[in-house]
C-alpha cells in the first residue's frame, strides 16, 4: 500500500502544492531512478540547511536517490548534522533520542514484521560517527549481535559537527579538536571490523567519489538486510568546516582519503553473494 | 495456552466474572499482560523487577505474545519499545530503580512521541550506597515526565491497574504511556488475593489507526511527505511547536482521569470520610495507613485514609475535597524526599495541617506504630514510650 498512500486521491491532485505533485509525477516513487542522473528528476531531498560544500549532504542526496523502495522506507536518525537533511526528506523519518537509532530500529523492524509479514518495509538507520560509535555504541553493536534485519549507515565526518567540532571516537589519532585540546590520543575505531565480527552480512567502507558505486552499495545493503541480517555502510563524509577543507576541494579530499585510509572495501557472506549474483543474472536475462 | 477470545474493554472490567487467586505481585502483573493482547515485550534484568519479565517471557513461549527479547540495557529497551509502538503494536516492559533512571531519557520522550506503551515500575533503591530494597524515590523522577503514573497498594491493584493501563494508554484522547508502579519485594515477591478475569478473555487488539497521530508504517496518510522540519527551521518555530505539543501531552494526562474513574473507581479511595485525622498515602504505604485506621478505630479515634491511586494525573480536586474538614494529615512514605507530601501540600489550601512523614527509606518496612505516633501528636495524646528488649 506504500505507493497508494503517497499518491493523491483522484480529483484532489489539482489542489496540492506543486512541490508535492512534482514529487509524485517526476520523483522516484514506484520506479527506479538512476542516482547518477541526479538533478534530472525530482528528488526526495531537495532543500536542506547543510553547509556549502558538505559532503554529507551530497551523500544523503545520493542515498535517497538509491532507495530500492522509497515509498515503503522508514529512515531513523539521531542528533548530528545528518538529521538536518534527513528530517526534510519526503520519506518518513524518526528522530528519537541520543544515539538510540539502532534500538528504535530494532523495535520498529520487528513490529513492522509482525504487522506486515507478507510485505517488505525497509528500515535504515543513518547516523554519524558520534551517534553510532560513541553514544550509541552498545545499541549499534547489540542490534548487530541480535541480527536485526535493517541497514545501518554511518556518515563519518570524524567530528561532532553539529555541536561545534568536538573529538569523536572516529576522529583520526593526533587531530586537535575541541575536547581534545592536545590532540586525539587513540586511533579511529575499527567500525567495519566490528561490524563483521558482530555478524553484519554485508559491510562496506567507502569514500563517496564514484556515484554509481555508492548508489549500488546502498541498494545492496538495503536488499541484503531484507533477507539475511544486519548490513553496514561506513562512509567518509568529510566536514569541510571543522577540518578547514576549501569547498572546491571537498571531492579532492575524498579522493585523497580514498587512496590513504578509505579505500573501497566490500564484504559479504556467501549467501548474500549468491543472492546478488542471482539478481544480476535475472537482470541480464531481462536485458537479453 | 487456552484459546483467548477478544471481549469488549468495558465488559472485561465491569462484567466479566472474576476468580480469586493467591499470587505474587509479579504474577499479578504478568496475569494482566496475559489478558491484554500484548504483541511484543522487551526485557532487561534488574532486581526486583526481573520476575515480572521472566513471567512475561513464559507468556511469549506459550504463544500469548508474538515477540519478546532481552535487550542490551534499559536505554536500549525503552528506545526499542518506542520503535515498536511507533510501528503500531501493543508493547510492555518493566524495570526498577537504577534501570528506570538508565531508561528515563527515552521514557521521558515517550509522551512527546505519543507512545501508548505500558511500563511496570517495581521500585527499588536508586544506588549509592547499594541496596536492592523497595525505596520508591524513583517515582519522583517520573512525576515530571508526562506519563500517567498509577501506584498500586497490593497484588489486586497491580492486576487491575496494569490491565487498565493498556486500555487507558490507547484511548484516542489520551495516547500517552501509562506507568504502573508498586513497591518491589513487598508486593512483587509477596502473595495476596487477586480476583482475576478469566484467562480465556483478552482485550481487543491495538488499532494503530485509531490514533491522534499516525503510526510510522507507510500505510496511512497524513504521510510525512513534506519538507517540514520545524525544529530545524528556527528557534522561534522550535520553541513554539515544542510548547504547544507539550501542552497537548499534559492535557492528555489530565484526560486520562475520566478513564481512571471508569476502570479503577477513581483516582482516590477514602476510608471513613468524616474523620478528624487522615492518613494520606499511595502504594504500599496505603496498606500501612489502612492498618493505622484499624488501630485507631480500636482505640476510639476518628481517623480516616485517603489512598491516592493516580499520582499523574494528580487528583487535586478530589484530595482537596476529601481533606476539607481534616484537622491533621499524616503522610507516610517509602522515600526520604517526601514527594507525595509535596503534592498533597500543593493541592490543599491549608498545608499547615500536613505532618511530613513518617518516612522510611533504603527499603525499610514502615511500622504502623510510626504512623500512630504522628496521629497521637496531632490529637494531643501523650503516649508512654515503651522499649521492648
Amino acid at each position: 500500500m506504500g505507493l497508494r498512500y503517497v499518491q493523491p486521491a483522484p480529483g484532489f491532485k489539482q489542489y496540492l502544492p506543486k512541490d508535492y505533485v512534482d514529487l509524485i509525477d517526476f520523483g522516484p516513487f514506484g520506479k527506479e531512478v538512476d542516482a547518477s542522473q541526479l538533478g534530472q528528476f525530482k528528488e526526495i531531498l531537495e532543500e536542506h540547511p547543510m553547509c556549502a560544500g558538505c559532503w554529507m549532504a551530497y551523500f544523503v542526496r545520493v542515498f535517497y536517490a538509491s532507495l530500492p523502495n522509497p515509498e515503503d522506507t522508514i529512515v531513523l536518525g539521531t542528533a548530528g548534522c545528518a538529521r538536518l537533511a534527513l528530517s526534510q526528506a519526503a520519506v518518513p523519518f524518526i528522530y528519537g533520542n541520543y544515539g538510540d537509532t539502532n534500538a528504535v530500529a530494532s523495535g520498529l523492524t520487528r513490529a513492522l514484521n509482525l504487522r506486515f509479514p507478507d510485505k517488505q518495509k525497509d528500515v535504515v538507520a543513518i547516523a554519524g560517527d558520534g551517534g553510532l560509535m560513541d553514544i550509541g555504541f552498545s545499541m549499534t553493536m547489540h542490534s548487530w549481535f541480535r541480527r536485526e534485519k535493517f541497514t545501518t549507515i554511518m556518515v563519518d565526518n570524524e567530528v561532532y559537527g553539529n555541536t561545534g567540532g568536538q573529538e569523536s571516537g572516529m576522529s583520526p589519532k593526533g587531530v586537535q579538536l575541541k575536547m581534545a585540546p592536545k590532540g586525539k590520543k587513540f586511533d579511529k575505531l575499527p567500525a567495519t571490523e566490528l561490524a563483521k565480527l558482530a555478524g553484519c552480512v554485508y559491510v562496506v567502507k567507502i569514500a563517496p567519489t564514484n556515484i554509481k558505486r555508492l548508489s549500488k552499495v546502498i541498494k545492496r545493503a538495503i536488499l541484503a538486510a531484507r533477507h539475511f541480517g544486519p548490513t553496514f555502510i561506513h562512509a567518509y563524509t568529510s566536514c569541510n568546516i571543522e577540518y578547514s577543507i576549501p569547498t572546491e576541494e571537498v571531492l579532492k579530499d575524498a579522493r585523497e582519503r580514498e587512496k590513504k585510509d578509505f579505500g573501497f572495501e566490500e564484504y559479504m557472506t556467501d549467501e548474500v553473494r549468491a543472492f546478488f549474483e542471482e539478481i544480476e543474472k535475472k537482470k541480464k536475462e531481462v536485458r537479453a | 495456552m487456552p484459546e483467548q477470545k477478544v471481549v469488549d474493554i468495558d465488559y472485561l472490567f465491569k462484567e466479566a466474572p472474576r476468580e480469586r487467586h493467591f499470587i505474587t505481585g509479579a504474577q499479578a502483573m504478568a496475569e494482566a499482560v496475559k489478558r491484554a493482547n500484548v504483541d511484543m515485550a522487551i526485557a532487561y534484568p534488574i532486581t526486583p523487577q526481573s520476575e515480572v519479565m521472566h513471567l512475561v517471557g513464559d507468556l511469549y513461549a506459550q504463544g500469548y505474545l508474538k515477540d519478546y527479547y532481552r535487550a542490551e540495557e534499559e536505554y536500549g529497551t525503552m528506545s526499542a519499545i518506542a520503535g515498536a509502538s511507533r510501528a503500531g503494536v501493543r508493547v510492555f516492559t518493566a524495570t526498577s530503580g537504577p534501570g528506570l533512571l538508565r531508561g528515563i531519557e527515552a521514557i521521558a520522550s515517550w509522551p512527546g512521541h505519543r507512545i501508548p506503551a505500558v511500563l511496570g515500575v517495581l521500585t527499588r533503591v536508586v544506588n549509592a550506597p547499594l541496596s536492592i530494597q523497595p525505596d520508591n524515590i524513583e517515582l519522583a523522577y517520573l512525576l515530571h515526565s508526562g506519563v500517567v503514573l498509577l501506584h498500586a497498594e497490593n497484588q489486586q491493584d497491580v492486576f487491575d491497574m496494569t490491565l487498565a493501563a493498556f486500555a487507558i494508554s490507547e484511548m484516542v484522547d489520551v495516547y500517552i504511556p501509562v506507568a504502573v508502579a508498586t513497591e518491589g519485594f513487598f508486593v512483587t515477591h509477596a502473595k495476596g488475593y487477586v480476583d482475576m478475569t478469566p484467562e480465556d478473555m483478552k482485550l481487543p487488539p491495538r488499532d494503530p489507526y485509531k490514533a491522534p497521530v499516525p503510526v510510522t508504517d507507510n500505510e496511512v496518510p497524513p504521510a510525512r511527505i513534506q519538507r517540514d522540519a520545524p525544529v530545524q527551521k528556527s528557534n522561534f518555530m522550535s520553541y513554539l511547536i515544542h510548547a504547544v505539543w507539550q501542552q497537548e501531552v499534559w492535557s492528555s494526562t489530565q484526560r486520562a482521569m475520566k478513564y481512571i474513574y471508569k476502570y479503577l473507581n477513581g483516582p482516590i479511595e477514602v476510608v471513613n470520610p468524616d474523620a478528624d485525622v487522615f492518613v494520606v498515602a499511595s502504594g504500599c504505604a496505603a496498606a500501612q495507613g489502612r492498618e493505622a485506621v484499624r488501630y485507631a478505630q480500636e482505640e476510639g479515634l476518628n481517623v480516616g485514609l485517603v489512598k491516592i491511586k493516580s499520582i499523574r494525573p494528580f487528583p487535586t480536586k478530589e484530595v482537596r475535597d476529601a481533606l476539607k474538614n481534616a484537622k491533621g494529615v499524616v503522610i507516610p512514605e517509602h522515600n526520604i524526599e517526601g514527594w507525595l507530601s509535596k503534592e498533597v501540600k500543593a493541592a490543599i489550601p491549608n498545608s499547615g495541617i500536613v505532618v511530613d512523614g513518617p518516612r522510611v527509606y533504603g527499603g525499610m518496612t514502615l511500622p504502623v506504630e510510626l504512623i500512630m505516633e504522628e496521629i497521637y501528636k496531632i490529637l494531643g495524646i501523650k503516649q508512654e514510650k515503651k522499649v521492648v528488649i
